[in-house]
């Protein structure tokens, strides 16, 4: 690949811009100059400003000061179609695909210029052969994984004949395997010219990657760096600025009882978008961290609900707490029985928005009897209060107090609220989704010591995440689940990140002999 | 250009500005209409909210008019809380009028007071019932209890019709549509001289006064509201849809039925044809400007009672249509509902971006 | 029965679901841009004033309907301002333009109760409007009949065959997608509003010029909300909204003749008929939960906030 540009115009130079929010510095005078058949590394924490800068790019947002160039002219990008006419693509993290809706109708909204259906399937079906990213362009949305929904969005980009490729965390929800096959497809197009912005907050994937590097810190540009010349512990404390600490771990777990028992666990939702679990397996013991790994639409959705109890199961004995049967009962009966849950959703599911910190206290909490919230049908405000102070208190939650609405603190700020509100209980089994996704490192690294404290006091932990690293660094077993089938665990210190991957792709039988062959 | 930026928390001057505002916006337009239609549009505001209760009845009468808006927005809030969409109360109102009324008819004739709160208790069960059919609906089957409520109201009104004109018919009555009038201690008797304000604006008051103790301190209330804001997070914590949905359609179905006994046996005295002006739907304006609060929906309640006799008074004495009415009352919900994004949001200007 | 009763029910079922198969084909399309309008039976309260008040002043029904399309589409954008600009509960504003609508309509049409009108022409087809049953029905109808029945088949078209239909069941899919792909997500569902209120004030005008003519308080007695049931029935497919409004314009017409021939059932239990049918429609089409998840636009009736 290319290093260097072809000719000297940059394809696009941005000098100076800054936007602020309410609140919020978003960018503070941020530059950037990317050549053409460069892929070019935006580096960052959550809440750095790479998301805005390449909005603005785009033309979602529009900046409050300064100037975009785009092959040496000076441009006003006032909307996404301009951004397209100008060639700019991007594949969002968030896909912005329309589930109902077809491949080709799905490419076809986001081109100015789609022309009669028809050809659009042909040139569909062109490019993605070309590229090596197999699309049916009839199926629906909703039947695709997330790796396949993504070829769709960088299909629809390629389309569009960009001269700029922006990739906003593309890798987040991609199996290793996937991963690698992207990482192909994007070499392929910068050796066409083409130049590529990769957001992400993955090192190693920057270092494999990346020609050059920016790193944004609270909206400014901190640093500059050829990845593959810098480690990644360089990088990530730019990204921080300050070192890194890892957690502590206590000694290994201590084999203690089954808390969580799942015996042939299998859903069955109605919706026709879900992913049913069929016949999972599984044992928490008391004192250990579990994980499930798993892209997500993997069934995760369908096997927290009927954890949680929100989804009631045909079969009391699907899911057992202690060895007592719970699958025909709801969250308030779980909870009694020491079962605490965090869920994946914060704003919506684990709390109320629009509800004061007090208010969040008592919805999970009204059960525990210790706290007392409610009295003969009415609620102990105060009581509710002082339990909100009290998680804010000891698990750093920086807020205004009780009566702060959920909705105004940071990710990393109620996550750590709900972690904190559901440990307080004292919870003999800790049920946690994505315990860190979109949080930041200081308020990640605080999370998962506080699990691993949890578990090393007795509690049994199940881990549901996406991040690979993450359950590494969590957990003692892990299992996998890919289209509802939940695999058999393995010692998290007896697998690897690629065996891991494998089983997230879906090759469940190879893995299989894989262990047998290493035992 | 404007545009609207979050408040980062809702602005608690707002949410006591708002209704107030709309009620200026809304007086603002009504001087355009008056004047569109050709009367003196500051006779006319006195003719509509000032010279009718210049005097003890018209006080009464203001009383008269809020107690069944109070009692049946009282209920309608507690389900717009929980986005439960009743908005057949009207209908549950009829079902009240014919349960409670049945019983005052039975014992015409022959009875004590016991009759009276006999009539009340059947006519929150009649009401509660009609309401019970949505939330039935609703929970087994899944069908949108807004577009069932509504239905049901046609039907009860239709009920009712049969019911005046065939077995109840009064046969002294001269074929009017109209059953016999309650004897004494099955009717509810002016508490004032010179009024017709019964006893029922008292239980509208209480009504609401539990309402808010509902809504404010009661564990039931707080799992209608997260039910309201955040439906996952309620089934997160284990509260159960189906129960809120049945708490609130019973509870606002009886109170819309015990607001259509005290019409029947307050005001009209027997059971007619038409036993609401549409109480039942001007109590979702009530319900609305009263920001879904008790306190909020008593003073509101008086407010559209007011442009009721307002209206009534302005045909008389101005020959202004009756129907003058319900323009306000709708003009006085959306310009409440326009002011409402001043709660949650700021208005700025829009700043144009400085690129190159 | 005789074969012109038949033919007379049938008639009576086409006259008598005309004005819901419009206001129905509307908010089809107003749902499927994401946006709950329940103020119908407002808008085509409207549209009958309207139609008729202008028609009795200029004697020009095509004014009449021309200039309900226009209330209609006023009302509706009355809607949209509270909704789309001010973020406003769809469901709140959506029953307050149906209380505001009762009260505008009965305050204009107020000198005009009980004035007669003649109803619009039939169009006759010299040959074909004589065959017996089908003749009238197919052949013999007044314009408006044929309109609705051509909007049905260019609403059906329009969603599924062009690209602007194509947005707009984006835009009902997911409002920020849409968003982040550049539509103006506000500006079509604007659009998509005014076009359902502008067809029920057409359905309204059709009320009170062809099919009873004349002007009364509160004359459409429901349909708006059934055409809505309509919306539901169909599970948002337009050749199914078809289906619905003569379903439901049958019953109507099913209970009027019954009543006529005197079934011994007192007449308002059979006028509970349409009432109770679209009840039990309802029912039976929401019990399929799936289906309803399969074909109901994702952001129907969520707040759009584009920042």
């Amino acid at each position: 690949m290319a290093n260097a540009p072809s000719g000297n115009t940059p394809r696009l130079a941005l000098r100076g811009i800054t936007k602020q929010f309410p609140g919020c510095l978003a960018n503070d005078s941020v530059d950037l100059t990317l050549a053409p058949g460069e892929v070019h590394a935006l580096l960052g924490e959550n809440g750095a400003g790479k998301s805005t800068l390449v909005k603005i790019i785009y033309g979602v947002q529009h900046a409050d000061a300064g100037t975009i160039e785009w092959e040496g002219q000076p441009v006003h990008i006032g909307n996404p179609a301009q951004a397209r006419r100008l060639g700019v693509g991007m594949v969002f993290q968030h896909f912005s695909l329309f589930e109902s809706l077809t491949v080709a109708e799905n490419i076809a909204l986001g081109l100015d210029n789609p022309g009669p259906m028809k050809d659009l399937t042909k040139r569909i079906v062109d490019v993605s052969q070309r590229y090596g990213l197999a699309l049916e362009p009839t199926r629906h949305v909703h039947t695709l994984s997330v790796g396949e929904r993504q070829r769709v969005e960088i299909v629809r980009c390629l389309l569009g004949e960009p001269r700029l490729l922006i990739m906003d965390e593309p890798t987040s929800v991609l199996t290793p395997q996937e991963v690698e096959r992207l990482f192909e497809t994007l070499r392929r197009l910068s050796s066409e010219g083409k130049t590529i912005l990769y957001i992400s907050h993955k090192l190693e994937e920057i270092r494999v990657l990346c020609d050059n590097a920016t790193v944004l810190r609270g909206g400014k540009v901190v640093g500059k760096c050829d990845p593959k010349m810098t480690s990644a512990r360089a990088m990530a404390e730019m990204m921080i600025g300050t070192e890194l600490s890892s957690p502590q771990r206590l000694g290994p777990a201590v084999e203690g009882a089954p808390m969580l028992e799942l015996v042939r666990l299998s859903t069955t939702s109605i919706d026709p978008f879900a992913t049913n679990v069929k016949a999972a397996n599984l044992t928490v013991r008391a004192g250990e961290i579990v994980g499930i790994a798993g892209v997500a639409g993997n069934g995760q959705a369908e096997l927290l609900a009927a954890l949680s109890g929100e989804d009631i199961l045909p079969d009391p004995n699907m899911v057992k707490i202690e060895g007592k049967p719970v699958g025909h009962v709801g969250p308030r009966e779980r909870r009694m029985m020491g079962m605490s849950f965090v869920p994946e959703e914060r704003l919506g599911r684990g709390t109320v928005p629009e509800m004061t910190l007090a208010d969040n206290a008592l919805l999970s909490g009204y059960m525990v009897g210790e706290f007392a919230m409610l009295s003969s049908g009415m609620v102990r405000s105060d009581r509710a209060q002082d339990y909100a102070a009290k998680v804010i208190k000891t698990f750093n939650v920086a807020a205004r107090g009780h009566h702060s609405l959920a909705r105004s603190l940071s990710g990393g700020n109620l996550q750590k609220f709900i972690i904190g509100r559901e440990m307080m209980f004292k919870p003999r089994l800790l049920v946690v989704a994505q315990p860190t996704w979109g949080v930041d490192a200081g308020a990640a690294a605080s999370i998962h010591q506080a699990i691993i404290d949890m578990a090393r006091a007795g509690t049994a932990v199940l881990v549901v995440s996406q991040d690979l690293d993450e359950l590494f660094e969590l957990c003692d077993r892990m299992a996998v689940i890919y289209h509802g089938r939940l695999s058999d665990t393995q010692e998290a210190k007896g697998t690897s990140v690629e065996a891991i991957g494998l089983l997230m792709g879906g090759v469940f039988g190879q893995q299989d002999e894989d262990t047998n062959a290493a035992s | 250009m404007l545009r609207l930026e979050a408040r980062p928390q809702p602005s608690r001057t707002m949410v006591l500005a708002t209704p107030v505002l709309a009620v200026v916006l809304t007086l603002i337009a009504g001087v355009i209409m008056f004047a569109i239609l050709g009367a003196d549009p500051l006779e006319a505001l006195y003719a509509f909210f000032i010279a009718p209760i210049d005097n003890l009845y018209g006080l009464g009468e203001l009383g008269v008019k809020a107690t069944p808006l109070v009692l049946c927005a009282v209920g309608l809030s507690i389900g717009f809380r929980a986005n439960v969409w009743n908005i057949g109360a009207e209908g549950q109102l009829v079902m009240g009028a014919i349960f409670g009324g049945w019983i005052g008819l039975f014992h015409n004739g022959g009875g004590g007071i016991w009759v009276l709160p006999l009539m009340f208790i059947a006519s929150a069960i009649g009401g509660a019932f009609w309401g019970a059919i949505p939330a039935f609906l609703k929970t087994r089957f899944n069908a949108n209890e807004i577009l069932t409520s509504l239905m049901l109201t046609y039907v009860a009104q239709l009920f009712l019709n049969y019911l005046v004109r065939g077995p109840w018919r009064n046969p002294q009555g001269f074929n009017f549509p109209q059953s016999k009038s309650f004897d004494d201690f099955a009717a509810i008797a002016p508490m004032f001289d010179g009024t017709r304000l019964g006893f029922g604006f008292i239980v509208a008051l209480v009504a609401a006064f539990a309402g808010w103790l509902l809504m404010s301190r009661s564990f039931l209330g707080f799992q209608i509201k997260v039910a309201g804001l955040a439906p996952a997070a309620a089934g997160y914590a284990g509260f159960s849809a189906k129960r809120l949905t049945w708490a609130a359609m019973l509870i606002s179905g009886g109170l819309a039925g015990m607001a259509g006994l005290n019409e029947v046996a307050g005001p009209i005295g027997q059971v007619v044809a038409v036993v609401s002006p549409g109480y039942g739907f001007t109590a979702i304006i009530v319900a609305f400007l009263g920001r879904l609060h008790p306190i909020g929906i008593i003073i509101a309640a008086l407010l559209i009672a007011l442009s009721y006799i307002g209206g009534d008074a302005a045909q008389m004495s101005m020959n202004l249509p009756v129907a003058v009415s319900s323009v306000f009352q709708g003009m006085l919900l959306f310009f409440l509902l326009g002011c409402e994004v001043l709660i949650r949001y700021r208005i700025r200007p829009r700043l144009r971006a400085a690129t190159g | 029965m005789h074969h012109d009763t038949v033919t007379a029910i049938l008639l009576s079922t086409v006259l008598a679901s005309t004005p819901m198969l419009f206001a129905a084909l509307g908010e089809l399309v107003t749902e499927k841009s994401g946006v709950l309008n329940l103020g119908v039976e407002g808008m085509m309260l409207i549209g009958a004033v309207i139609g008729f008040v202008v028609t009795a002043a200029t004697g020009s029904a095509i004014l009449g309907v021309i200039l309900a399309a226009v209330a209609g589409a006023l009302a509706s954008g009355i809607f949209g301002v509270l909704t789309l600009l001010l973020l406003a509960n769809q469901v709140a504003c959506g029953l307050a333009l149906t209380i505001f609508g009762i009260g505008l309509s009965a305050l204009i049409g107020k000198p005009f109760i009980g004035k007669p009108l003649s109803a619009l022409p039939q169009l006759h087809i010299s040959g074909l409007s004589d065959i017996p049953v089908i003749g009238p029905l197919i052949f013999g109808q007044d314009a408006l009949v044929y309109i609705s029945i051509l909007m049905a088949i260019a609403v059906h078209l329009f969603l599924n065959r062009t690209r602007q239909g194509l947005i707009v069941r984006a835009v009902g899919e997911s409002h920020d997608a849409a968003h982040a792909l550049g539509y103006p997500v506000v500006g079509i569902r604007f659009l998509a509003v005014m076009f359902g209120g502008a067809m029920s004030g057409i359905g309204g005008s059709y009320l009170s010029l062809a099919y009873t003519p004349l002007w009364s308080e509160g004359m459409t007695a429901g349909r708006g909300w059934i055409a809505l049931a309509c919306v539901t029935f169909s599970t948002w497919r337009s050749a199914r909204v078809v289906l619905g409004a003569y379903l439901f314009g049958f019953f109507t017409i099913a209970q009027l003749h019954a009543q006529a021939l005197n079934v011994p059932i007192p007449p308002e239990f059979l006028s509970m008929a349409p009432y109770l049918a679209t009840v039990l429609v309802l029912v039976i089409i929401s019990r399929d939960a799936t289906r309803i998840r399969m074909h109901a636009p994702a952001s129907l009736g969520r707040v759009f906030h584009g920042g």
